[in-house]
């Protein structure tokens, strides 16, 4: 629809559409490193309950004993020590656009972020570094019920909900990042929505890291009750800096019966962030659930979004995408965890790897006993788009249960020459030929993407192919 | 100088050399045939014009437009208005005919200075285009060439010329894969685009597109060379009569 746009702006590049950087002065940041004193402090800051402490504190001690991952990617450059665990823009998130301050509305507005929200979103949020720094959602929406705020808005004003849920998906000691997140969150969304309520247009986020050497830890919460159905999107930028950033979240989402949630990602980090995030949904009976995924940038993205498919008859997806740029590792996947008879779950994932990048695809198909007529299927194709390029799966399956139907197919290619030259017969450079080959193969997840995102993923695509030939 | 000049070309592909001295002429509103036994080069000789980086050029030139082409990349000589239709199109999942077309030709239009197409305005002409091959409409929302059938694929190309409008075309076996009634309409297609701005080399097995397509120059391609070249009855003689006559021709006169 938009190709000749994506052509045009072919010759911008990250830096200057979201590697540029704010001079911002914060009210407030603790000291770089961890300590319990750092934990006590945002806490504080935030005016939370005991409760909420106490979850914080009690995480930390888990941090500080749970081991560093080896299973994954290498993390042996995150350095706890050099990280600022939280910056504060502003004092409170604003209702308005206007009340945003001055710099960071100039941020988003070069995102587009108000200009989405005029045009098709449902709500919207912004955070920046760790505070959310506005939140709206559409009135008529708010009427019915529908909580949409960030998660520290939700402790204050609807406690009862986040104490009920919060932790409860993802454990604090689910691992190390996530208990991290538990101690350290700041920012992240909530949304509630009553049974039976559908919310038509997407709600959405958008996540930018500001500062160097910042820590990103948002608590992200949905509760889709009975029948309910919301699609949630969520964005993500950062500058580029010499020193890396860490982005660790949490996301939990409870998926009632019958309801239903969408969860999207469009990730594009710059190639300093370490992208350690624990997404996990539960889904009761009839109920569906779906992550659609895209990945491109970061250093190293350790991501594996989860649906544990818990009442009979649930369904889940994981629809994913990640690209790989030189030197990048992206370490993504999906876990089915089957514990219901009649539960379906997909998942189809698309690497690209360009140069000496690395997409390897990690999953888990789980079913347990007693979960019959189980249907899963999972397919994972990886492009490869230089010699240097690599690509690994390490698919796992536990299936402890006879009477399921399981599906699995893995393919590695490399973009063909002769495809190449075929478009490139028609008058396409060699560096569109590839970029539209590329487009093409992630075109059945990019489909899934409200049309606005697809049209920008095209061009995200394109800027990433840059410089790919020669 | 013709519009399109091949002189002394010479291509190996790893190693091996195929076309060993290939000399051709052909101007716009002309209509040439290539023929030639399997294995004579007839491909090669195309891919070879169009920059395919397999084909190794070993020697000569090809003059089109006031310069050697072979300089130029394949996207250029495109953009110049050389085209080909492929022996065998390629595939290229999840990028719809009509995503891939507009890019194609607005790239063309571009080149001439002209301005690109909108998604409506361009969907009006492929619309018009695809009526006149009578190619179904839902082919413009399917992924390029994927999963078409051979004769669809045929078709294809020909709708990428009509709507490339190239200034010379490389027709290679096209006609293979069509039925009876494709034929025809392919054919109506390509003669319909041939006149003072086109002109085309049509390589081919077979009298039978020759029918449609009428000639101007039928060429023989034998052992890398043109060995031989004349009006529409020689595609009529090697019709009746294959090309073993031809070659026992060309050793008697080589010995003699
Ligand atoms: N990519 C390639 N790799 C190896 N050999 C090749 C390649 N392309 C062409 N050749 C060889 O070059 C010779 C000429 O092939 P070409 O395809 O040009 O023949 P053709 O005249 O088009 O034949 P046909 O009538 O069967 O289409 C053949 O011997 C073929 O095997
Ligand atoms: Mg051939």
């Amino acid at each position: 629809m938009e190709e000749t746009k994506v052509l045009e702006t072919l010759r911008d590049d990250y830096a200057e559409r979201y590697g540029f950087r704010d001079e911002a002065t914060y009210l407030y940041e603790t000291p770089r490193g961890l300590s319990r004193r750092v934990v006590e402090e945002i806490s504080a800051i935030k005016n939370e309950p005991e409760w909420m402490r106490q979850f914080r504190l009690r995480a930390y001690e888990i941090f500080l004993k749970k081991p560093m991952p080896t299973w994954g990617a290498d993390l042996s450059g995150v350095d706890f020590d050099r990280i600022v665990y939280y910056a504060r823009p502003t004092d409170r998130p604003a209702r308005s656009w206007d009340e945003v301050p001055e710099y960071i509305k100039r941020t988003f507005e070069r995102l587009g972020i108000p200009e989405a929200e005029r045009k098709f979103l449902a709500g919207v949020e912004a955070q920046y570094d760790s505070e959310s720094v506005y939140s709206n959602v559409r009135e008529d929406l708010a009427r019915m019920g529908v909580i949409f705020c960030s998660t520290d808005e939700a402790v204050q004003k609807y406690p009862d909900l986040v104490r009920e849920y919060i932790g409860t998906v993802v454990s604090i000691a689910d691992n190390k990042f996530a208990a991290l997140n538990s101690a350290v969150w700041s920012g992240g969304t909530f949304i509630y929505v009553p049974p039976g309520v559908r919310v038509e247009y997407p709600l959405q986020a958008y996540f930018r890291i500001n500062r160097e050497a910042m820590g990103q830890f948002e608590r992200t919460l949905i509760i889709a009750d009975e029948g309910a159905f919301v699609h949630y999107v969520e964005g993500c930028t950062a500058p580029i800096y010499t020193e890396d950033s860490l982005h660790a979240a949490v996301v939990e989402i409870i998926v009632k019966r019958g309801a239903r949630v969408r969860y999207t990602t469009i990730q594009n980090w710059s190639n300093n962030v370490y992208n350690l995030v624990t997404k996990r949904a539960f889904a009761y009976e009839e109920a569906t659930m779906e992550w659609v995924d895209c990945n491109i940038g970061s250093k190293v993205t350790m991501k594996y979004p989860a649906v544990y498919l818990l009442g009979r008859g649930a369904h889940g997806e994981v629809l994913s995408m990640a690209f790989a740029g030189d030197g990048q590792h992206q370490d993504t996947g999906a876990k089915m965890i089957h514990r219901a008879p009649y539960t379906t779950s997909l998942v189809q994932s698309k690497s690209i790897s360009k140069g000496t990048g690395r997409a390897s695809y990690r999953g888990l198909l789980k079913v347990y006993p007693g979960a019959e007529h189980v249907k899963a299927n999972v397919s994972c194709d990886a492009l490869l788009l230089h010699d240097v390029s690599r690509t690994d799966t390490y698919p796992t399956m536990e299936i402890q249960e006879q009477n399921v139907h399981i599906g699995h197919e893995a393919t590695v290619s490399k973009v063909g020459d002769e495809q190449i030259f075929y478009l490139m017969s028609r008058g396409l450079s060699e560096e569109e030929a590839i970029t539209m080959i590329v487009n093409g193969f992630i075109e059945p997840i990019v489909k899934e993407l409200p049309m606005e995102y697809a049209v920008e993923m095209n061009r995200l695509i394109a800027l990433e192919m840059e410089g790919s030939v020669g | 100088m013709a519009d399109l000049e091949i002189r002394d070309l010479r291509v190996a592909v790893e190693g091996n050399e195929i076309l060993k001295g290939v000399n051709l002429a052909v101007n716009k509103g002309e209509i040439h045939a290539l023929m030639g036994p399997n294995g004579s080069g007839k491909s090669t000789l195309a891919y070879a014009l169009m920059g395919h980086p397999f084909y190794e050029i070993t020697g000569g030139e090809v003059w089109f437009k006031g310069q050697n082409i072979l300089e130029l990349e394949p996207d250029e000589r495109a953009r110049l208005g050389l085209f080909l239709a492929f022996q065998y199109p390629q595939e290229i999942p999840g990028v719809t005919v009509s995503k891939f077309l507009r890019a194609a030709v607005n790239a063309r239009r571009q080149a001439m200075g002209l301005e690109p197409y909108g998604p409506y305005e361009f969907g009006l002409i492929l619309n018009e285009k695809m009526e006149r091959l009578r190619i179904d409409p839902s082919f413009a929302f399917r992924a390029l060439n994927e999963g078409f059938s051979g004769g669809e694929k045929k078709r294809m190309e020909i709708l990428q010329m009509s709507l490339l409008e190239p200034e010379m075309a490389v027709l290679d076996e096209t006609d293979s894969g069509l039925d009876i009634d494709a034929l025809r309409i392919v054919a109506d297609g390509v003669n319909s685009l041939v006149g003072p701005n086109m002109g085309v080399l049509v390589i081919t097995h077979y009298q039978r597109l020759l029918n449609y397509i009428q000639p101007h120059f039928v060429h023989v391609l034998m052992d890398g060379r043109i060995v031989r070249s004349g009006g529409p009855e020689l595609a009529l003689e090697l019709e009746a009569r294959g090309y073993d006559w031809l070659r026992a021709e060309l050793e008697s006169t080589a010995t003699a």
